[in-house]
């Protein structure tokens, strides 16, 4: 809501300024968005004529111009503006002046001629931005006076950002209400009076839109003058609220909506057939629209039409052929009362933002009609002359909303507020929001002007009288009440603690957005899986992403294109999957590249491995103190994984996640080496944690044996273990792998195997014969098995 | 004994001679040895008579102990010059860098949701979660949106082909707590939140907290408490403050927090920070809360905002590039 302050200060007394002002509606929850000084110095610029302009002698683009400033002798203007020419008034800014933007106007020689002055644009004269040519003013603009005298200036344009529950703010007047409480004065505007009925002219309306429009006001004025133009006042005030003039039957309509917040239309009464039908749309009916696009409409949309056609959409936007043009003599005019949700979403539905769907999905005071018409009747026999026929009357009055009267308690009002506001204070602000006041012995029973309709409840009493009165006012207590200590399950680690640790292991955060390209899913082998959004905002934000890699990956090139040769990255994110409810699980991926280690001087450098990567997770699954439950899976990988250094993660045999280097494939794609290596894992399983259990420390030594053996190439670590854990049992406290060898001295496609066996009794001590029957033992295993030998 | 005497004056300049452990160790052997001359000396006591043996044998052990603490006296400061040139040539250059000493970080937004939700967790707040694809009733219905409102135009919805869409807010977090329990109730929800809004100054994917109170005795006076509370614990100083009338479905009393922000030139501006008040009573009936027995305060706050004003980011987009050079900022 925009709108010129001087017009606000003509409704209302307000004695602050204009700072004051702004900050008292903001603090009443009429936020001032913005606040526009207009014609801010505008001393020495007064209405001029140009009486001559010759073509500059020494320049094409530039005239000599004389201009009567009421002076006297014309004064020599050199100008280059288009537009000027011998017989319009335009504002000259005589020497002396000092416009807005620091132009100080002196006399000066422009290519050898002198000029006294400059005539200027809207622009430079800061009240509009147009700077396409002079600004013209109407040919009666009185030559000499001064120009800010003239427009009503200096002034301001106010915007406010209104919030949806206050549309009784969308027109000044009930803007003036607000106004008036804070500042405790009153709204000058009162009842309009109504215009002298001078014809019969009629026309039938009927209403067959049930409650969703209940009230239709119409009246027809004949013999209007369709070359009249809009005064000067009223195009101003439309300017300074952001419209631009049109025409003078639409600019009153729209001045009327501005003043008073009740849409309304004109149509070209000559276009209408028989009596107005005010009913809901057929499926399938169209209409061509003031703006010139063609509205398919549905039985969802209310429908101004005649006996023959449609005419407007009810509440949106006016008709194209049933316009005023230049043409038009005979106007009917429209102002009527739409249930909001008859309304709301309609204008959406058509790509459409107008003033009328604004105001109307928000709520218009079903009381205005009438006043409106009376209203824009007025203005225009004024502007435009005519003869107004009979205001003309449809509506059912059980279908309109009737205020019903809300009680507020005493005791609620200080309860929710936590002060206690005098009586007399609460009364006084009821009052002069217009509300009407019962004094009850438990508190109040208001009536709220057919305006608000935001008081439905007490909490909407609460609310007004909050709002007067100042939330600078309330003071600042303390919560008191019963607090309940939770329990924090220890059994978990905290997703903060597991991020320090990554944080610490050298892995820095990311955050990237929840959405992918589906482009980028199918390079990843992941097309079909994830969310798909039914209205995304590019096709690169199109789905939910059914994993973190693609994207974290996205941000590892994003680095490497940046001179960053080592990234570690992670996320702490929710990945999404189909469903009925959709599938949401916390997740942590991370994506590496690089050297293992960091630049440095004392080792040789490498390439980062899986081993690395792996080094990394193991940490994590030992905090998590069960990293027996976790086993690892060369098999049932996904396609962006490597298929022989990649592994399928499991906890308790259930996959959980996926570890190691990217499929040479997608990283040929993403221009990416072989050096990029992923994990993607669910936050639950990993954040799991023992409650430690204490066990007594073994009373008796241990004894170390170590042996190696040779495997074919394909039996798996894991499998040795498994084989010698399974032979020895409790003895083994520990099994440590300490080398692996292929090359010369071991046969090919076999691998040798050194590993350091700790064993312990908890009885006794063992003996070196124990231990060596123990070794044998496990070797023995490992020979029928795994094709072990044992190597000297 | 003239003759011990003077072999021992030239013993003792002997020792002081001695440049090497080795050197000192055999002047050692060949003074106080087995065949030494103090061994010696003492050997011709035995045939002296007792008067003069008692006196000469003083002498001789007057002679053998200044000869033994020269000896150790010496040998002290050899030791201690061996041990100095061992430790000159074990220096290292200390200003070489340590290994793996490098850190990462966590993420900004990351961070400043931590710092606030730890804030309120001192005040008993509980954190909880809901989905962050979320239906139309948690979102909105029971919030108080009716269905079309325009207050639903103030959230730019992603929707999917269900009816389902992306929440654009964290207060179904409220409905989803407060939902099959009664009050006292105090949570602190933090999360991604959507609205389809792309450019300078939004993202369409941020974060938000919720917070919620709802018992017996609060008022807008604690909500206005607590929040002033949270502000200067969080920043660690004093602002001036202002609590503005706003609007929103599911709280009346609404408001707007604004704080006094300090730019650059010295100049300072009002800055929105939150959105709060009261519980509206249809969200405690949604919820089968008894608004009458019970009151409540919710607020919500932009992690993002609050994140680039504590560390002085200005570009909003900077968060979701995850460009290391401002990740490392963090560390």
């Amino acid at each position: 809501m925009k709108f010129s302050e001087n017009w606000l200060r003509e409704l209302v007394d307000i004695k602050a300024d204009r700072a004051q002002l702004a900050h008292a509606l903001t603090m009443a929850g009429l936020e001032v968005e913005e606040l526009t000084p207009l014609g801010e110095s505008l001393d020495g610029v007064v209405v001029a004529e140009i009486v001559s302009a010759e073509k500059h002698p020494e320049a094409d683009r530039l005239k000599v111009c004389k201009v009567d400033a009421g002076q006297g002798e014309p004064l020599t203007i050199v100008c280059g503006a288009p537009n000027a020419r011998v017989g319009i008034r335009v504002p000259l800014a005589t020497v002396g002046a000092n416009l807005p933007g620091g132009i100080a106007i002196k006399a000066a020689k422009l290519r050898g001629v002198e000029s006294f002055g400059m005539l200027c644009s809207a622009k430079e004269l800061g009240i509009d931005a147009d700077a396409s040519g002079l600004l013209e003013l109407p040919l009666d603009a009185p030559v000499g006076q001064p120009l800010a005298s003239y427009l009503g200036l200096p002034d301001a344009s106010i915007e406010l950002k209104l919030t949806p529950n206050r549309p009784d703010c969308l027109g000044l007047v009930g803007l003036a209400h607000d106004v008036a409480a804070l500042f405790g004065s009153r709204v000058k505007a009162g009842a309009q009076a109504p215009v002298a009925v001078a014809s019969e002219a009629r026309r039938g309306i009927r209403l067959e839109a049930g409650k969703d429009a209940p009230r239709y006001l119409g009246r027809v004025v004949e013999g209007i003058d369709p070359a009249a133009r809009t005064p000067l006042w009223l195009a101003e005030r439309l300017r300074r609220a952001g419209l631009r003039p049109i025409s003078a039957v639409v600019d009153i309509t729209n001045y009327v909506m501005l003043e008073l917040g009740q849409p309304m239309h004109a149509f070209d009464n000559g276009k209408l057939d028989g009596d107005i039908v005010v009913r809901h749309a057929r499926a399938g009916e169209t209409l061509k629209l003031l703006d010139g696009s063609e509205a398919a409409l549905d039985e969802g949309f209310v429908l101004i039409a005649d006996e023959q056609k449609p005419l407007a959409v009810a509440g949106v936007m006016g008709g194209f052929d049933s316009r005023v043009t230049d043409a038009t003599h005979d106007i009917f005019f429209e102002a009527a009362h739409f249930a909001p949700a008859a309304i709301m979403g309609r204008a959406r539905k058509l790509g459409l933002h107008t003033d009328a769907s604004h105001r109307f999905e928000r709520g218009v005071d079903p009381e205005l009609p009438r006043r409106a018409l009376e209203r824009a009747t007025e203005l225009l026999l004024a502007i435009a002359g005519g003869k107004a026929g009979p205001v003309l009357v449809a509506e059912n009055l059980a279908d309109l909303p009737q205020p019903a009267p809300v009680t507020l308690r005493r005791a609620r009002l200080a309860r929710v507020l936590g002060v206690d506001v005098a009586d007399a204070e609460v009364a006084r602000i009821f009052t002069a929001l217009g509300m009407q006041v019962e004094t009850l012995a438990e508190g109040w029973r208001i009536t709220a002007p057919s305006s608000r309709f935001d008081i439905e409840r007490e909490e909407d009493l609460v609310e007004e009288v909050a709002r007067i009165f100042g939330y600078d006012h309330i003071p600042t207590a303390t919560p008191a009440g019963a607090l309940a200590l939770a329990a924090e399950p220890e059994a978990r680690i905290g997703e903060l603690a597991l991020r320090e640790q990554l944080a610490a292991r050298g892995y820095f955060e990311a955050v990237n957005l929840s959405f992918v390209a589906n482009e980028l899913l199918a390079q990843w082998g992941l097309a079909g899986q994830g969310v798909p959004l039914a209205n995304p905002l590019s096709v690169d934000l199109a789905v939910m992403r059914p994993s973190l890699l693609p994207g974290l990956v996205e941000a590892l090139r994003h680095n490497r294109a940046r001179q960053q040769e080592r990234v570690r990255l992670f996320e702490v994110a929710r990945v999404f999957a189909a469903g009925n409810p959709p599938i949401e699980t916390p997740s942590l991926a991370i994506a590496a590249c690089g050297t293992a280690r960091a630049e440095q001087w004392g080792e040789p450098s490498r390439a980062l491995d899986f081993f690395d990567l792996k080094g990394d997770l193991d940490a994590l699954l030992a905090w998590g103190g069960e990293p027996q439950r976790w086993s690892v899976h060369a098999d049932g990988l996904p396609a962006w994984l490597h298929p022989g250094r990649g592994a399928r993660l499991a906890r308790d045999g259930a996959t959980v996640g996926y570890i190691g280097a990217l499929h040479p494939q997608l990283a040929k794609v993403l221009d990416l080496g072989p050096d990029v290596h992923v994990l993607e894992l669910a936050l639950e399983p990993l954040l799991a944690r023992r409650l430690p259990k204490a066990q007594p420390v073994a009373r008796f030594p241990s004894v170390r044996r170590d042996i190696a053996v040779e495997v074919p190439e394909g039996v798996a670590w894991a499998r040795i273990g498994e084989v010698v854990r399974d032979s020895l049992g409790t003895v083994l406290q520990e099994l440590r792998l300490f080398d692996r060898y292929s090359g010369k001295g071991v046969e090919a496609g076999r691998k040798s195997l050194a590993m350091g066996l700790i064993l312990q009794d908890a009885s006794r001590t063992l003996t070196d014969d124990d231990a060596d029957r123990w070794v044998r033992q496990a070797i023995a295993a490992l020979e029928q098995t795994c094709q072990a030998k044992l190597r000297g | 004994m003239e003759d011990l005497d003077s072999r021992a004056q030239n013993a003792l300049a002997d020792i002081d001679k001695a440049a090497t452990l080795e050197a000192l160790d055999a002047l050692r052997v060949a003074l106080l040895g087995k065949s030494g001359i103090v061994t010696a000396a003492l050997k011709t006591l035995g045939s002296l008579p007792p008067e003069e043996k008692k006196t000469r044998g003083a002498e001789v052990n007057r002679v053998k102990e200044r000869l033994a603490d020269a000896l150790a006296a010496r040998k002290a400061v050899l030791e201690q010059a061996e041990l100095d040139r061992r430790l000159a040539s074990e220096t290292i250059d200390i200003s070489l860098p340590g290994r793996d000493g490098e850190r990462g970080g966590i993420h900004p937004i990351a961070r400043a949701l931590e710092r606030i939700a730890a804030i309120f967790a001192r005040l008993g707040y509980q954190r909880a979660d809901g989905p962050e694809i979320e239906d139309d009733w948690h979102n909105f219905e029971a919030l108080n949106f009716p269905p079309h409102h325009p207050a639903r135009a103030m959230h730019d919805t992603f929707y999917f082909g269900d009816g389902r869409l992306l929440r654009t807010h964290t207060s179904p977090v409220q409905i989803r707590s407060m939902k099959g329990r009664q009050p006292p109730i105090r949570i602190i929800a933090p999360g991604k939140v959507y609205r389809s809004d792309s450019d300078q100054t939004h993202s369409p994917m941020f974060h938000q907290i919720e917070g919620l109170l709802v018992d017996e005795t609060s008022s807008f006076a604690d909500l206005k408490g607590t929040l002033a509370e949270f502000i200067r614990a969080f920043f660690e100083r004093d602002f001036e403050m202002r609590f503005r009338p706003s609007y929103f479905p599911f709280t009346e009393p609404s408001a707007e927090v604004d704080i006094r922000w300090e730019t650059r030139d010295g100049e300072s501006r009002w800055l929105e920070v939150l959105g709060c008040g009261m519980v509206h009573p249809n969200v405690l009936a949604n919820c089968g809360i008894d608004p009458e027995r019970y009151t409540g305060f919710a607020f919500g706050l932009g992690v993002e905002r609050f994140a680039m004003l504590r560390y002085g980011v200005t570009d909003l987009r900077a968060f979701f590039e995850n460009d290391l050079r401002f990740l490392k900022q963090f560390a």
